[in-house]
């Protein structure tokens, strides 16, 4: 116990001795949760439209200004040929042609129906999706308006309507940030717990201090718990001050209790710090170790939920983030933080990530040799 | 120019002779690859929704299979009541409740006007946003379907054409993304952590005592990683074209000129880093936070750039790979020539001098 | 002190140490010499705890080194070729940690520590950062946290490294005054004018002990002047270099 506290004095002494850790730890949290969240927008709006009217008709023209009266689309061009069109996207100009064919205003009127092409710039599919979605939408609003002109419709109504009306619940602003910010606290948690503490372990192995500790009595558990505790530590100090800076700066207060979150964290570093150590235990020196750790820690961040949906994943993907222990606490800050969820409503992933957490450090204790 | 390919050789063997990194070097692009063109997509798939049927009619149950059946949606409850739906969101899987009022069927039937509720967890605006747009698209296909039965006149059709990709494969936009990321990732990173590393160990004075210039030997660092880079090219754009089906459809040449000219720009970038930096640490976490997560985020990759406070997109245009997933998704995708992306090149090409200019110089200051 | 029968260590096909036997008394100032490569620093290591001996058997202060290494531990000092102190935590800081970890109580600590301070004149010094000593201090301040625990044994690997020839032969007083307390002392060196210091000395060749005996002895079996003679006698029939 006493050996305990000795290790932990130098641990700390060094620790705030290095400016450059000191740097990492105050500096990369706040860049990161003042610049991502702001980046991090899938919104869709001003997506740039080039309208093709080879019809010039009165018709025409109100259904382009119905269009961009909408918000969503930005007309970027107004043009007389489909080529020039096309050479809008190839330049990324605009991402969507709308092409309205000549005599559309009288094959309405005269045959009872007419056609309007577009072509959207599908590289990103779900953009595309979307805004062929919106555009088909106004069209139809406008197609609906024209029928009105036409027919005195009787009392009731003849074309069956959904009226369809949209409820947005936890989110009432849809802000995206309330999205981000937590996912992005995760991230950062992880990596300065993780990365630090992998680094710092075989930093001594490269300058050979380890040797020094390898041949005194300190017990092998000892020197684990000594590395362990002041990086989890750190990472509850970072967990705090990301959540000062998401309320001072973008408000974000969460529903739920915040006791939840710091249960949570402390378990959870506990098992990504596991992590780090057993990737310490197979590196010899620093460079190496910082490959592997991002190298793992990319494909934890990917396949976890903060970018995009787990549900839309594969199976074997799938499969993938239920071993990863960032998307539990992707999970749990979001739903803590945004729908106020309690201790019993996370119980399982809090029983997932201590399991983890075991295995990694037990296999971390019984893979530190003090002899080789 | 005998003594730098003695250098050249003796950091090849230093690489190759680590065989960890070596491998995960190479691995590492096959893995996003497959990541990203595999389980990563912002598409909507059989996301779990629930029902409300307050109604409980043929129209209703005809329509909850419609949502049911298509690709997006998976119905994994019915809810009795509107109670449930807030601990049912909070559980976390349900996305969406689809609530059907009463007397649905007989209000569509007799009045030809029903209501529809969409309640979203909008936890994740995005993904809400979109569930709601396709819930609303297959609910209006029904309505239109029924409305055809009527024939209605004065109907407006649309014809849709998906350019460049026309089944929405979400690698078409994520391959030239995973390009920038790992070119700049082993250009940048890796060549500023050897550099710094050399100088951590002392051994790099033993080296500048040679009777090579210095720039040479920085110079030779860096050329093993540019052949990986190359190396993780062709892994890129080989997979890209047999596992994911992305054609390369226009000139290959291009292609891989204007990669080796953003290989040089991280390179140079690397190099920059490394005059400025004294520990590996440090030099590492100036490569993420500095070059990586910029990459990613102000790339125009993952999110849209044209999406972003005007700020933001005002330093995005200092980011070397904002420009070069353009390049690349035009000639890549697009498959236009070098008429298209000339300016793009032209920025890229004054960056990398740029940088290369501002290191050397750097680096000689230090030696001084 | 020391004892070791047939000690052997195999890396693969590869015979770093090869059936070494050999005693030290205690109080002793055991010299252990040979060429890079020769093993000294592999067989070092097994009796410190540090390597697993393929086989043989050894036995340091009484403790065997299969299964009671960490009593070993408990009882000797080391240090290593780099010095081993932290470079970033103050000269006390270095003393209180290894003192700790040790076992040694507070009061014992706090006395100790204002002893070594004195006997080094590192007084002025105490609460600066290691790395702002110069080299000769540092060395002989790891020396003083290597016994400071006051072990029964303490090994020095290569202690004198780069040393100006003045600081050696204070870093030898200390190592002498070490002895007189009942200390044993195993130091690997190749600086053939410290054997001249030892009690006995050992000359390592391909993983053998070649000799073994006292610095007059040995000058004496090998018709040498010198110890730098009688090293280069044995050592011109080593078929094994330094990688």
């Amino acid at each position: 116990m006493r050996t305990l506290k000795f290790l932990l004095q130098k641990e700390f002494r060094q620790i705030f001795r290095d400016p450059a850790i000191l740097r990492i730890i105050f500096i990369m949290p706040m860049m990161q949760l003042l610049l991502l969240p702001m980046a991090a927008d899938y919104e869709m709006k001003d997506i740039k439209l080039t309208v093709v009217d080879q019809d010039h008709s009165s018709y025409s023209q109100q259904l382009i200004s119905k269009i961009t009266a909408s918000g969503y689309f930005k007309l970027i061009d107004y043009s007389a040929s489909y080529s020039r069109a096309m050479e809008d996207v190839e330049q990324d100009r605009s991402d969507l042609i709308l092409t309205i064919p000549p005599k559309f205003e009288k094959d309405l009127v005269k045959e009872d129906e007419s056609t309007v092409f577009m072509s959207i710039n599908a590289i990103n599919g779900v953009k595309a999706n979307l805004g062929g979605a919106y555009l088909g939408q106004i069209i139809q609003d406008y197609n609906r308006e024209v029928r009105l002109k036409w027919i005195q419709f009787p009392r009731f109504n003849p074309e069956p309507q959904i009226d369809i009306t949209f409820s947005n619940w936890f989110n009432q602003r849809m802000n995206y940030k309330y999205f981000m910010v937590p996912g992005i606290l995760v991230i950062l948690i992880t990596m300065v717990g993780s990365f630090l503490a992998t680094l710092n372990i075989v930093k001594e192995k490269e300058i050979g201090t380890i040797e020094q500790i390898n041949v005194t009595p300190i017990k092998r558990h000892h020197f684990i718990l000594g590395k362990l505790i002041p990086f989890w530590i750190l990472g509850l100090a970072i967990l705090t001050i990301g959540l000062t800076i998401a309320r001072v700066i973008y408000g974000i207060i969460p529903t739920g209790h915040f006791y939840v979150i710091y249960v949570f964290a402390a378990i959870y570093l506990f098992s990504i710090l596991g992590l780090g150590l057993l990737i310490s235990n197979y590196t010899s020196n620093q460079q190496q170790a910082m490959l592997i750790s991002f190298f793992l820690m990319m494909i934890f961040i990917l396949l976890s939920g903060l970018y995009t949906s787990i549900d839309s994943m594969p199976g074997w993907a799938q499969v993938i983030t239920r071993f990863n222990p960032v998307t539990y606490f992707i999970e749990v800050m979001r739903m803590v933080v945004l729908k106020g969820s309690g201790l019993r409503d996370i119980a399982g992933q809090i029983f997932t990530v201590l399991g983890f957490g075991i295995v990694l450090n037990a296999c971390a204790i019984l893979s530190y040799h003090k002899r080789a | 120019m005998k003594q730098f390919i003695s250098f050249v050789k003796k950091e090849f063997y230093h690489i190759i002779r680590d065989k960890r990194t070596l491998f995960i070097l190479l691995v590492m692009p096959i893995v996003q690859i497959i990541i990203f063109g595999f389980a990563l997509t912002n598409e909507v798939k059989n996301s779990a929704i629930a029902v409300l049927d307050q109604s409980k009619d043929a129209a209703s149950a005809e329509l909850s299979q419609e949502i049911d059946e298509s690709n997006y949606f998976t119905i994994q409850k019915s809810l009795n009541n509107a109670s449930e739906i807030e601990p049912e969101f909070k559980k976390g899987k349900i996305k969406m409740v689809v609530v059907f009022p009463q007397n649905f069927g007989s209000d569509l039937k007799h009045f030809n006007k029903a209501q529809i509720q969409l309640i979203a967890d909008a936890s994740d605006p995005n993904v809400a946003n979109t569930m709601v747009s396709y819930a609303s698209r297959i609910i209006m296909d029904y309505q239109n379907r029924v409305n055809q039965e009527l024939k209605l006149p004065y109907t407006i059709k649309t014809e849709y054409r998906m350019l460049y990709n026309p089944q929405l494969k979400g690698a078409y936009s994520f391959v030239p993304g995973v390009m920038s990321m790992v070119l700049m990732l082993i250009c940048t990173m890796m060549t500023a952590i050897t550099i710094v590393k050399e100088k951590e160990l002392g051994t790099m004075e033993v080296m500048l005592v040679s009777p090579v210039q210095p720039l040479k030997i920085v110079i030779a660092k860096a050329v093993p990683y540019l052949m990986l880079s190359i190396i993780n090219i062709c892994t890129i754009l080989l997979l890209s074209v047999f596992v994911l089906d992305v054609p390369i459809n226009g000139s290959l040449v291009l292609l891989i000129l204007e990669s080796i000219l953003f290989i040089l720009t991280s390179l140079a970038l690397g190099l920059l880093i490394s005059s400025a930096t004294d520990s590996q640490q440090t030099a590492m976490f100036i490569s993420l936070t500095g070059m990586f997560l910029p990459t990613i985020m102000l790339s125009g990759f993952m999110f849209p750039i044209e999406n972003m406070p005007l700020p933001l997109q005002i330093i995005s245009n200092a980011v070397p790979a904002k420009w070069f997933y353009i390049i690349v998704k035009s000639v890549m995708i697009k498959g236009v020539g070098f008429a298209s992306v000339w300016k793009e090149t032209l920025i890229l090409t004054g960056m990398m001098l740029f940088l290369l200019f501002l290191s050397i110089k750097k680096f000689k200051i230090r030696l001084a | 002190m020391i004892i070791t029968e047939n000690l052997t260590k195999r890396f693969g096909h590869f015979t770093a140490v090869d059936a070494i036997s050999f005693q030290v008394k205690k109080g002793e100032i055991f010299g252990f010499l040979g060429a890079n490569g020769a093993g000294k620093t592999t067989a070092m290591r097994m009796l410190c705890g540090l390597s697993l001996p393929t086989s043989g058997k050894a036995s340091v202060a009484g403790f065997d080194v299969f299964k009671q290494t960490e009593d070993i531990k408990r009882n000797i000092g080391y240090m290593s070729q780099k010095f081993s102190l932290y470079e970033d935590l103050t000269v006390i800081e270095n003393m209180r940690f290894y003192g700790g970890i040790y076992g040694k109580s507070d009061a014992f600590i706090r006395e100790k520590t204002a002893y070594v301070l004195k006997e080094l004149q590192l007084e002025n010094e105490a609460k600066k950062l290691v790395k702002s000593l110069p080299l000769g201090w540092k060395q002989k301040l790891a020396f003083s946290v290597a016994i400071f625990h006051e072990p029964s044994i303490v090994f020095l690997d290569e202690p004198t490294g780069g040393v100006d020839p003045v600081t050696r032969r204070e870093f030898w007083n200390l190592i002498y005054q070490a002895a007189e307390q009942g200390i044993t002392i195993f130091v690997t060196t190749h600086y053939m004018d410290e054997a001249e210091y030892c009690n006995r000395v050992s000359i390592m060749v391909d993983g053998k002990i070649e000799a073994l005996d006292s610095p007059t002895g040995l000058k004496q079996s090998f018709a040498a002047k010198s110890m730098d003679e009688v090293f280069l006698k044995l050592a011109r029939k080593a078929t094994r270099t330094a990688n």
